[in-house]
């Protein structure tokens, strides 16, 4: 088994690349059904994702729009289950990608914190992102992830404080992910105006690495927040193109953000 | 230790273990916008004139109490008083909260309102307060009960609100509550999602419950009046926990005053049918708040059911589960059938059709009185009127003619 690679190593690697900024992909695992996923996850890899951000599909995901609200309902109605995400965390990071899992907390709690947290490292798994759980309340999910050397990523949003952009990059390690707009997940026409500012902000406040999240959909897109972020992420748009056609198509759209993020302009000063 | 007798006062953002903030970051400047704002204003003389001055001239307070012996004659012949925010105008206690926190959205510069609904009575009396305040209103509504709740999408609808249909998950209150948190999150420099009960994240458990403690100080104050002494017992529903919440409260520190919150059992508890949050449920995390709620090995909420739409919630509010904990207060499964009967019974002994919602709390009253006998004391909220529950009801006890078309 390779070695665990975590987020930061896998960023500083895009760097020493020369590549302006990784590409990180987001699929849910158990969409359309368990074992597509990780066969789309290990396509996407193949075709130039840097980090996978592997789904733990949850009955009630506030945070994200209606694309990936729907491919959770077809996974859980189709039976997925935790420990289906664990295994797709071995296989997937098995390709040498830095793998994590983003979770809403609750699936976490119960399964229990510091028991996820195990069973996250041991699979090969480099941390966890926590869209619903805020540093305020994770001191559970900070001593866990202290304890088993997982990244723990937490959001920013535009309406974040100073003072919270501080608090929130001391907690983080691996990434801060900047949620580019007020809203949930989902493709939008242009990538909130907000979001230079916020990553400009959140390094200010401290925070080695920022990646942008939320509407991010082609590859015009993955190359302008490319120019600024140390890592673009992409989620609602993989997933139209799995459920439109396949895990070829996943792969295909992959290659083609990792293509004009290979060309983009280097972000001054990185 | 006696947690039992007297737990301490909580403001949140914690009750005991529960409560607290588990919502997305976008969410948290918005929460901390409105938990100043209302810090503010509840010590400020001109709100709380406002806020009476519209109990007393729209809402209608103080609400009456109603004894009902021929209904107690069914229950052991104990005093049975009924709270009643049924004749509330918008017909049940949620006024109380909406307006508070509707005059809290014109403080904070807001222009729109959002809320989610179960039974229509916290959607109608959103539209009600943002018609009456000239706020633009969006109510979220699971496409399941806006079947179940017609009367009350079209009486919001006549108000000036849209009623958005959700066709996520079980299409019920969990999911109109998680698509307004998405509407929140993208709108939130405009707009207060003005949540409908004790539940959700800090500071809503404490705002919602300190705007619906007015049932509780009236009622200890009639109680009184009536019979000399403070009751035996307070019985309240219990969905996410807005009305028992209120009338409890002030009958916190009365040790000798039980507090008997009563949920909805559905087909029963033993079944997997059922909205028994306290009875069944287990801690987790839902809709931002460490509470108890009803969830599979793997965390997945699990769908509810009660005949009553407003009782159809896998969650309870961080207080209720904490009164719980502490023991004090009791929480007691109700099934849909018992319910019916009771709600049945308080219709043709007293003349008062109640929702079904606070039926719960009346079958709750009849097991208690006979437990306690003819000497006690028992107060009941009853929380709603019936008119919108009309249609279930005839639907259950098999009174439409043949041919008749729906109500």
């Amino acid at each position: 088994m390779s070695a665990v690679r975590s987020t930061a190593d896998v960023l500083d690697a895009v760097r020493a690349d020369g590549r302006p900024a990784a590409l990180v992909g987001y699929l849910p695992v158990g969409f359309p059904d368990v074992d597509t996923s990780i066969k789309a996850a290990k396509e996407i890899v193949a075709a130039g994702v840097d980090i996978v951000e592997l789904g733990l599909p949850y009955s009630d995901p506030g945070m994200d729009g209606v694309v990936i609200q729907h491919a959770a309902e077809v996974a859980l109605a189709g039976g997925v289950r935790t420990r289906d995400v664990l295994r797709a965390v071995e296989e997937v990071s098995a390709t040498g990608a830095g793998v994590v899992v983003m979770s809403y907390y609750n699936p976490v709690l119960r399964y229990g914190v510091n028991a996820f947290s195990r069973d996250l490292a041991s699979a090969g798994g480099a941390g966890m992102i926590t869209p619903d759980l805020i540093p305020d309340e994770a001191d559970d999910w900070i001593a866990a992830s202290d304890q088993y050397g997982l990244d723990r990523i937490f959001l920013v949003a535009p309406s974040s404080t100073r003072e919270r952009l501080a608090m929130t990059a001391a907690a983080s390690r691996g990434f801060v992910y900047a949620a580019s707009t007020m809203g949930v997940t989902g493709t939008r026409t242009a990538v909130g105006e907000h979001a230079r500012r916020l990553v400009d902000d959140t390094r200010a406040a401290g925070a080695a690495n920022v990646c942008v999240g939320l509407g991010v959909s082609n590859p015009a897109q993955a190359a302008e927040v490319g120019e600024y972020a140390d890592g673009v992420i992409v989620g609602s748009a993989l997933i139209r193109a799995l459920d439109a056609d396949g895990v070829g198509a996943a792969g295909k759209l992959a290659g083609e953000l990792a293509g004009s993020l290979a060309v983009a302009k280097k972000p001054v000063g990185k | 230790m006696n947690e039992s007798a007297s737990p301490a006062r909580s403001n949140g953002p914690y009750f005991g273990d529960f409560g607290g903030r588990f919502v997305p970051e976008a969410l948290i400047a918005a929460l901390d916008e409105i938990d100043a704002a209302y810090q503010k204003a509840s010590n400020d003389p001109e709100y709380i004139a406002e806020l009476n001055e519209l109990h007393r001239t729209y809402t209608g307070r103080p609400s009456i109490m109603t004894e009902v012996p021929r209904f107690a004659e069914h229950a052991g012949n104990a005093r049975i008083l009924l709270k009643r925010e049924d004749l509330n105008h918008t017909g049940s206690h949620k006024i109380n909260n909406v307006l508070g926190q509707a005059l809290l959205t014109k403080r904070m510069g807001k222009t729109r309102v959002i809320a989610e609904t179960g039974a229509g009575q916290h959607g109608v009396a959103t539209a009600t307060a943002a018609a009456l305040l000239g706020l633009d209103c969006t109510i979220y509504m699971g496409a399941e009960d806006t079947r179940r709740q017609a009367l009350n999408v079209a009486r919001m609808r006549l108000l000036g609100a849209e009623v958005v249909a959700v066709e996520a998950g079980s299409q019920t209150l969990k999911d109109a509550i998680n698509e307004a948190f998405r509407d929140w999150v993208a709108s939130v420099e405009t707009t207060h999602y003005l949540f409908g009960t004790v539940a959700g994240p800090h500071p809503f458990p404490a705002l919602v419950r300190d705007l619906q403690r007015i049932v509780g100080v009236e009622a200890r104050e009639q109680v009184q009046e009536i019979t000399g002494r403070l009751p035996d017992a307070v019985v309240a529903c219990v969905g996410g926990g807005s009305n028992a919440i209120g009338i409890f409260h002030p009958f916190i520190d009365d040790a000798q005053v039980r507090l008997i919150g009563c949920e909805a059992a559905g087909d029963g508890v033993d079944t997997a049918r059922h909205a028994a949050t306290i009875t069944q449920g287990t801690p987790g995390v839902l809709h931002g708040a460490h509470s108890l709620m009803l969830q599979d090995e793997d965390g997945q909420t699990l769908e509810s059911h009660s005949i009553s739409a407003g009782l159809d919630y896998p969650g309870v509010g961080p207080e209720h589960a904490w009164l719980a904990a502490s023991g004090r207060a009791e929480y007691r499964p109700v099934t849909d059938t018992q319910a019916m009967d009771a709600f049945r019974l308080l219709c043709e002994t007293e003349g008062i059709i109640p929702a079904i919602e606070s039926a719960h709390a009346l079958s709750g009253a009849i097991d208690l009185g006979k437990e306690l006998g003819p000497e006690s004391v028992i107060l009941v909220s009853l929380s709603g009127r019936g008119d919108k529950d009309v249609n279930t009801a005839a639907r259950w006890f098999e009174l439409l003619d043949e041919g008749a078309e729906q109500l």
